[in-house]
């Protein structure tokens, strides 16, 4: 039976969008843990270690995120182990995440130029000393615009978990098209639901560079 | 009285191009030293194999009864006596001059906050910008950030003080200052080795001058002696030039 895009409907893509919206905090949660501990070694481990990380980013980089969900799907299921969707999807969505993140912080770290880890070497400082006190609060700042607007990224492509069966937004707006029939007001209402997440975090981003640029200047 | 600075025919090179080799220099307590030398001639790279910041591929390193030998990892204790002022001032933007100062109080030598600040207070006392205290690094000149710098340094009780052309990246009329700070603490009995373009202040104010040249040190002695009277044709021409 054809039904009318009415207000349940809205409820409807809403409660997909609290999945986007966990799939994609769970994502950048967990990602953002590992890359903060592998950027830096990425940069100052031994050389296998630093080998080993460039590799993992080279290698999920290079992946679509999709086959990435679908190996943590379908590959692992072969193998017998069954993932439920929410952990399949968080699982791929987290090293996704977390690649992208090690490049993104790799690069603001290496930003923080040869003379301040001097200053902290000239001082007496340990390396973990060097990082924590001078190197990561000043690459902290060069990384919020960049980390922002690929969380802004991660928002989007939370999509892909559909393909799994994973009810979030995108594949709640299909569910909605296919008994509504009225592919306009649903998928504008899905995009504007997008919009709602991703701009707030657009404005965030913008308001704590401004901050951190009040309070150091 | 026994050196408190002793280079050893320390050899330093970058792959196959060797900087210098077999250079040894002695540094008395109180002494304060200054090398010249044409750009490329090694000084910096000298300078900064004394606190570890550069290894040495030969020869021993003795400063403040610790000892740097090519293989030798741990540097910290070294680094403890040995401050270093650099030619970009290398202050962490970050952090206001209290938090630049008091940083390696509290996080090396463990100082409580109370203690830290009362010896933040107390070296930018010396280099006369006590009210700058809570100001950003870069609401200040160059002659303040160079102050700062050494105020950081001082902050750490070295015993000897290291300074790469620290006035070098300073418009002219903020050098003064600087050399002001750096003349009132060798008055007061620092051991100083500064590498300096600034000849008025090696002669005046260096008890030893040392010229470099080709990775050697070429020619060296009291200063008043070495600028009045150079031996050597080359450091006639360097000082003509
Ligand atoms: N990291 C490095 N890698 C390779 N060569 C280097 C490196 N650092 C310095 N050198 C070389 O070592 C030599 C000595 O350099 P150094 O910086 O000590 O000279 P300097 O006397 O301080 O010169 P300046 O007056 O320009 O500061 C130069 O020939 C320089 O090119
Ligand atoms: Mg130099």
């Amino acid at each position: 039976m054809i039904q009318t895009f009415s207000w349940d409907h809205v409820i409807f893509l809403l409660r997909g969008a609290t999945w986007t919206l966990s799939l994609s905090i769970i994502s950048f949660l967990v990602g953002g843990a590992v890359a903060l501990l592998l950027a830096p070694l990425r940069v100052l481990g031994p050389s296998p270690v630093r080998a080993s990380i460039s590799g993992y980013v080279q290698i999920v980089q290079a992946t679509p995120l999709l086959i990435v969900v679908f190996l943590a799907f379908y590959g692992l299921s072969f193998l017998n182990i069954h993932l439920p969707p929410l952990f399949a999807a968080g699982i791929s969505l987290s090293i996704y995440s977390s690649a992208f993140l090690i490049e993104i912080w790799r690069g603001c770290i290496q930003a923080i130029g040869r003379p301040q880890w001097e200053a902290g070497d000239a001082l007496a400082l340990s390396l973990v000393q060097q990082l924590r006190y001078i190197i990561l609060p000043q690459a902290f700042r060069i990384a919020i615009p960049p980390t922002v607007g690929f969380m802004v990224q991660v928002v989007k492509n939370t999509s892909v978990v559909a393909l799994i069966g994973f009810v979030e937004l995108t594949r709640a707006g299909q569910l909605l098209n296919n008994i509504t029939f009225q592919p306009f007001a649903v998928f504008l209402t899905v995009a504007a639901i997008y919009f709602c997440v991703c701009f707030p975090l657009s404005l965030t981003s913008k308001y704590l560079s401004w901050r951190i640029n009040v309070a150091h200047r | 009285m026994s050196p408190i600075v002793e280079l050893k025919r320390i050899s330093k090179s970058y792959g196959a191009v060797k900087v210098f080799e077999g250079i040894s220099l002695s540094v008395k307590p109180g002494e304060v030293v200054a090398v010249i030398g044409r750009s490329g001639s090694g000084k910096s790279t000298m300078l900064r194999c004394i606190n570890g910041l550069e290894r040495i591929q030969g020869g021993e390193i003795h400063v403040a009864g610790h000892c740097i030998k090519p293989e030798t990892k741990n540097l910290q204790e070294l680094r403890l006596d040995v401050g270093m002022v650099f030619q970009s001032y290398a202050l962490f933007p970050h952090l206001t001059v209290r938090e630049n100062i008091t940083l390696a109080p509290r996080v090396v030598k463990k100082l409580r906050s109370e203690e830290a600040d009362a010896v933040a207070a107390s070296v930018l006392k010396s280099v006369g910008l006590i009210e700058k205290i809570d100001a950003y690094p870069d609401s200040l000149s160059g002659g303040q950030q160079q102050r700062v710098a050494i105020a950081r340094a001082l902050a750490m009780k070295p015993k000897v003080m290291l300074f790469d052309e620290v006035t070098s990246a300073l418009d002219p009329e903020l050098t003064g200052e600087v050399l002001k700070v750096m003349e009132e603490l060798a008055a007061a009995g620092m051991t100083m080795i500064l590498v300096t373009h600034e000849m008025r202040f090696a002669e005046n104010i260096a008890d030893t001058t040392v010229f470099m040249h080709k990775g050697k040190i070429w020619e060296e002695g009291a200063s008043n002696e070495l600028f009045t009277n150079p031996k050597t044709p080359e450091l006639r021409g360097f000082i003509q030039a």
